[in-house]
């Protein structure tokens, strides 16, 4: 694709989209990935001799892309809104006449943010991984996998076409694969990375159909021909429908959504700098770039938006209900962080007026989540690898730190007012609420139900961790000494909980990430169901009723040390127990139908495939064994069948005379 | 030419004019027949010692001084001696090939760090197998070094064997092709009697089958007048082709050719020779005879008797349909390795003559590739069964070769390697090879003929398979063949043949272009 002056009609089409050539800073643009990438390559082929000073050429590496980032954003701010997306062609990848696939980077508005949201917290998390991994054997390896990993995502959200992204989208799915199973001696860790790595794969199929689809029907993947095509309506709408909903698996895969979403509590299995870096910040929120990249695409099928909308929905309460049944802080965690990304998917469901919200939440998000999966860590940590929450209890004394940025990740992710879920996460009630008519309301309720499920679950996280009675003894076998964490962790925590306070705010204020946004994400229209300011207490009122229940439940009453049986919990708790029988539905739909087939078509190519071969093999087989007693090693013989042989070529030429 | 009593007067008058030679162009020839004379008086006069050093030096030096000439003479396009001797490309180019494998295959007999006594030579060939002298001749040091200059013999008919112009020469070039191999296939250092045995028979039916071949000579004559095969192609051409002289030519000039590439049901001799006869010897036969012998058929089917294409062509396809099925099948009962690779020797002999079958230039082209690639690959596969041994000589035997890649992972790696080139596995020069004969053969119409040979090699590819499964997925035996590390030349000359397969099966595309050039060009009349 030659992106240099292509100007295409995009977003909701009131703006043309110009991809301007890069230059000056911006042809500095692939420093961002190769920075990173260097670092990974030093260290994964260095060896053993980096093992010392790795972590530190690992955080070198991810700090110079983020500087490189931030002297990028500056430099787009420098510019006027139409003229902010700058394309850099790099090279022609696969130059076969009919079929160009040229590499090249997209900066823009949209890559911009991510490319700040992944290196800023990347970086953070690099610096808290210097002191969580401190005493692993394998840490200049931790380092390297993580590099690369930040290369990857850089090359996901930079790709100024799909095959870039896609090549971008399987590294990722790669370096998660090989974090979670960081720790491969330990079973579960190495189960949990298959899992991850096949239900990506289901994803992973959608994707790449998708860019098939396009290539057969625009005859590129660039974003700029395939946005182009289909702003222009050059695409047919079943086509077009097909293309966003195979997208839209893909997405389903990488964020762990509906019916896609069992991998992801599984993938907590790996070091908590991973799960807050891979599976909640960055790589998990990868299906929500995808489709507001492809919100061109989108924009032109109805029915596809609606499909998005209903899994995030699902997933929104899915999320909640089994978060609140786990006592694994991680896992409860994770579920949170399903049910939020569902947020998002709802978001960018309702079309242009919410694809800036999506990004919104996802910006926030990324600030607490991380904060909260750090500050989770920290306990961890001071817990002796313990996650389960009921032998926890009473420890904010013991680290006031992590009890402060913890408690700040918490109030935001809640909706506390004035800090960054508040703003992000009512904007996008609101926005559902806006969708108007029956489905409004109804999408408008989930989301309303869902905050208070959030506040509830997350308030039974906070205290039955930091408050109430302590639950763990600091004598006998099994004394724990919680303490807070050294400077290289709560630094981290820190600057996250100031992103959590702030962040959603700063994006809020004045509609400046959605200004920022808009040409790429366009400008929605909605109707205006409820005045904010109803809404906002409407929100508040329910947040306040789930913490209220939480509080209730453990804070004013002992929370027991043992979990109770399942016989002695309600059908719901169960169900969410076991995760909504996710995996038993995974199980029955995919997995057993799979096996069946695979030994059904084992049976078949053993007893047809193989039967023909065996069969053929033994008919060849006995004829050689024939034929061979012609060879008798007596020469009279011999002569006799070369005289046989002329007899024959006499003849036959003498037929052919005729 | 028939001289009759009553022209004595007027011969009178005919002064015999000695034919003009062209000397220069036939140099490679001469240089390697003169190499050959030296090497028969060196064996006279030089002592055993400094003989066994003097003659591969020298017969090495005659090969790639030939092969310089052979270079300087490119682009040549001439019949030479008074139409006895043609020069052109695809000659030039079938003698450089026949060179380079002559060259190889001095290597392997030069070596002689196989076992505790020496090589592949015997020290005596004379002794009778079995009597008290038979095992000082195989443990004495010594060498029977006419062996050389009986291969360079060799190697100067092979050369005049593709030039010959007219088939009264190529008769004889037949026979200087074939004697020395006769002797030289009986001068095995282990397993006398199955070598001497192999020299009895290869000279029985060689005898036969260079009858059949002067008897097709005498009809090419009764039906031209000449045996020129400009002027026999002429005579195709001009005189009627009912002439039954005429198809009796190509029938029997046909059998002899079959019986030199190994065709079925010409091939019987072909298993029996290439186990008896010492390996360098039969990595030599393969690849070197393989290409004289196919040079001839090209020239003979596509020059003599082109004008009768449509004829020959069913009975090509015929002999080539038997060949590849008899070598494919017969193969897979095999249990001796050498004999493995006379049956697949056999089938490639099938694979050449689609090409033949083609009949266009593509054909051509196709064929004197494959030459190249079959003949580097084969004399490499040699190379590497010479090495692996057990105290009774070479571990011939396939079950000795089970589990070597275990205990010998690059030898085992390597030849597994130039089975899957036999059997034509992509990114082997045995692909490239194959893929220009059958790419040849379908825009020749012979397309059936494709199909045949692609079964065929589908079969053939479950040998050759079989071989890598039982050396790398078998347990070793407890007492199994050693793999000899000390033969210098003989890992020179596997690792060259290796290193061509590799790169002709990733790189073919400067040989191909040498190889149209030459079939382009075509042979001169």
């Amino acid at each position: 694709m030659s992106a240099d002056t292509l100007t295409v009609a995009a977003g909701t089409g009131a703006h043309p989209l110009h991809y301007a050539a890069a230059s000056g800073v911006f042809s500095l643009s692939w420093l961002l990935i190769v920075l990173p990438l260097a670092g990974a390559a030093v260290l994964l082929i260095g060896g053993r001799r980096t093992d010392k000073f790795g972590h530190v050429i690992g955080t070198a590496a991810a700090a110079a892309s983020f500087v490189v980032g931030v002297v990028l954003f500056a430099a787009l701010l420098g510019r006027d809104g139409d003229n902010r997306a700058i394309s850099q062609h790099l090279y022609s990848w696969i130059p076969v006449n009919g079929f160009q696939v040229d590499v090249g980077l997209l900066v823009d508005q949209l890559s911009i943010v991510f490319v700040l949201l992944i290196t800023g917290v990347g970086t953070l998390i690099h610096i808290y991984s210097i002191g969580y991994m401190a005493h692993d054997p394998a840490r200049r390896k931790f380092f390297g996998y993580m590099n690369l990993f930040l290369a990857s995502m850089l090359l996901l959200v930079l790709g100024n076409n799909f095959l870039s992204l896609y090549a971008g989208w399987e590294l990722v799915g790669l370096s998660s694969y090989l974090l979670i199973k960081f720790w491969e001696d330990r079973p579960a860790a190495a189960t949990a990375a298959n899992k991850a790595f096949y239900m990506n794969r289901v994803g992973d199929v959608g994707l790449a159909l998708a860019i098939m689809f396009m290539f057969a029907t625009v005859g590129s993947t660039g974003f700029a021909d395939v946005f182009g095509a289909a702003a222009g309506g050059v695409i047919g709408y079943g086509t077009i429908t097909a293309i966003a909903l195979l997208l839209l698996l893909g997405a389903c895969g990488k964020s762990g959504q509906f019916p896609l979403q069992a991998w992801l509590p599984d993938a907590m299995e790996g070091p908590t700098p991973i799960s807050a870096l891979i599976h909640a910040a960055t790589m998990v929120t990868a299906g929500v770039y995808l489709i507001v990249r492809s919100a061109p695409i989108f924009n032109e099928t109805q029915a596809a938006r609606t499909v998005v909308v209903i899994i995030g929905a699902i997933t929104i309460l899915l999320g909640c209900v089994i978060g609140c049944a786990y006592d694994d802080i991680k896992k409860v965690l994770a579920y949170s962080t399903v049910s939020q990304i569902g947020y998002m998917f709802l978001a960018v469901g309702l079309g242009p007026a919410g694809y800036a919200l999506g990004i919104m939440h996802l910006l926030a998000h990324g600030f607490f989540k991380a904060g909260l999966f750090l500050g989770a860590g920290s306990v961890i940590h001071a817990m002796d690898d313990d996650q389960d929450m009921r032998h926890y209890g009473g420890l904010w004394r013991y680290m006031p730190v992590t009890w402060a940025t913890f408690g700040l990740g918490y109030l935001a992710i809640i909706g506390f007012p004035g800090l960054s879920g508040f703003f992000t996460k009512d904007r996008i009630i609101e926005t559902a609420f806006d969708k108007g008519g029956t489905s409004g309301y109804l999408l408008g309720s989930i989301a309303l139900l869902g905050a208070g499920i959030t506040a509830f679950y997350m308030t039974r996280l906070f205290l039955m961790t930091f408050h109430g009675t302590k639950r763990w003894s600091s004598e006998g076998a099994e004394a724990h000494h919680p303490h807070e964490a050294p400077v290289s962790m709560t630094g981290p925590m820190i600057v996250l909980a100031f992103g959590s306070v702030f962040a959603g705010g700063l994006f809020v204020l004045g509609h400046s990430l959605q200004d920022w946004l808009e040409p790429v994400a366009g400008e929605g229209e909605g109707v205006h169901t409820f005045s904010p300011l109803v809404l906002t207490l409407l929100t508040l009122v329910v947040t306040i009723g789930g913490f209220g229940a939480a509080y209730l439940r453990y804070q004013l009453r002992p929370v027991a040390v043992q979990a109770p049986t399942d016989s002695e919990v309600t059908l719901v708790t169960v169900a969410a127990r076991h995760d909504l029988f996710a995996n038993t539905f995974n199980e029955t739909v995919a997995m057993r139908p799979g096996q069946f087939l695979t030994r059904f078509l084992v049976w078949l190519d053993l007893v047809g495939v193989d039967g023909l071969v065996r069969g053929s093999a033994a008919g060849i087989g006995g004829l050689s064994g024939r034929m061979r007693r012609l060879q008798t090693g007596f020469v009279r013989s011999y002569a006799l069948s070369m005289l046989g042989g002329a007899v024959l070529v006499v003849g036959a030429l003498l037929l052919v005379r005729g | 030419m028939i001289v009759a009593d009553n022209h004595l007067l007027l011969a009178e008058t005919q002064k015999i004019t000695p034919p003009s030679i062209e000397y220069s162009s036939l140099s490679p020839l001469l240089i390697v027949f003169a190499v050959a004379l030296v090497g028969v008086l060196v064996d006279a006069f030089a002592t055993r010692s400094t003989r066994r050093v003097i003659q591969p030096i020298l017969a090495g030096a005659g090969f790639v001084g030939a092969l310089v000439a052979v270079a300087v003479l490119h682009g040549r396009h001439a019949v030479l001696a008074s139409g006895a001797v043609a020069i052109d490309a695809p000659t030039l180019f079938m003698q450089g090939t026949i060179l380079v494998f002559a060259l190889l295959s001095v290597l392997l007999v030069a070596e002689r760090r196989l076992d505790s006594s020496g090589g592949a030579i015997v020290a005596s060939a004379a002794v009778t197998p079995g009597s008290k002298g038979s095992t000082a001749a195989r443990t004495s040091e010594d060498v029977q070094t006419e062996a050389y200059p009986l291969m360079v013999f060799s190697v100067t008919g092979m050369m005049l064997f593709v030039a010959s112009n007219n088939l009264l020469v190529m008769f004889v070039a037949l026979e200087i092709l074939s004697l020395p191999l006769y002797l030289l296939a009986g001068l095995a250092r282990r397993r006398r009697l199955l070598s001497q045995e192999a020299a009895m028979k290869y000279f029985l039916l060689g005898a036969f089958s260079s009858a059949f071949f002067i008897y097709g000579v005498a009809f090419a004559y009764g039906f031209a007048g000449s045996v020129e095969m400009g002027k026999v192609a002429d005579a195709v051409g001009t005189t009627g082709k009912n002439d039954i002289y005429l198809y009796l030519a190509v029938a029997l000039i046909g059998v002899g050719l079959f019986f030199k590439i190994g065709a079925a049901p010409f091939h019987s001799w072909t298993p029996d020779v290439y186990q008896g006869s010492p390996t360098p010897v039969t990595a030599f036969m393969a690849a070197g005879t393989k290409v004289a012998a196919f040079g001839a058929l090209l020239r003979v089917f596509y020059v003599a008797f082109g004008g009768l294409r449509w004829d020959w062509r069913p009975v090509l396809w015929g002999v080539a349909i038997l060949t590849m099925v008899v070598g494919a099948v017969l193969a897979l009962t095999q249990r001796d390795i050498k004999r493995m690779l006379a049956y697949s020797a056999i089938a490639h002999a099938g694979f050449l003559l689609v090409g033949v079958a083609a009949s266009n230039t593509d054909g051509l082209r196709g064929s004197m590739f494959y030459l190249v690639t079959y003949g580097f690959t084969t004399i490499a596969a040699f190379a590497v069964i010479s090495l692996v041994r057990t105290g009774d000589g070479e571990a011939s035997d396939l079950s000795q070769w089970r589990g070597l890649g275990r205990t010998s992972p690059l030898l085992a790696g390597t030849f597994s390697f130039l089975l899957l080139a036999l059997a034509g596995i992509p990114l082997t020069s045995g692909f490239t090879g194959k893929f220009a004969v059958f790419q040849a053969a379908i825009e020749g119409d012979a397309t059936p003929l494709v199909i045949v040979a692609l079964v065929c090699s589908a079969i053939a590819a479950f040998f050759y398979v079989r071989v890598i499964v039982l050396m790398f997925f078998s347990e070793p035996l407890t007492e199994g063949p050693v793999v000899v590390t000390r033969p210098t030349l003989t890992f020179a000359t596997a690792g060259i043949g290796a290193a061509a397969t590799l790169v002709l099966g990733v790189a073919p595309q400067p040989l191909l272009d040498l190889a149209n050039t030459a079939a382009s060009s075509g042979f001169v009349r």
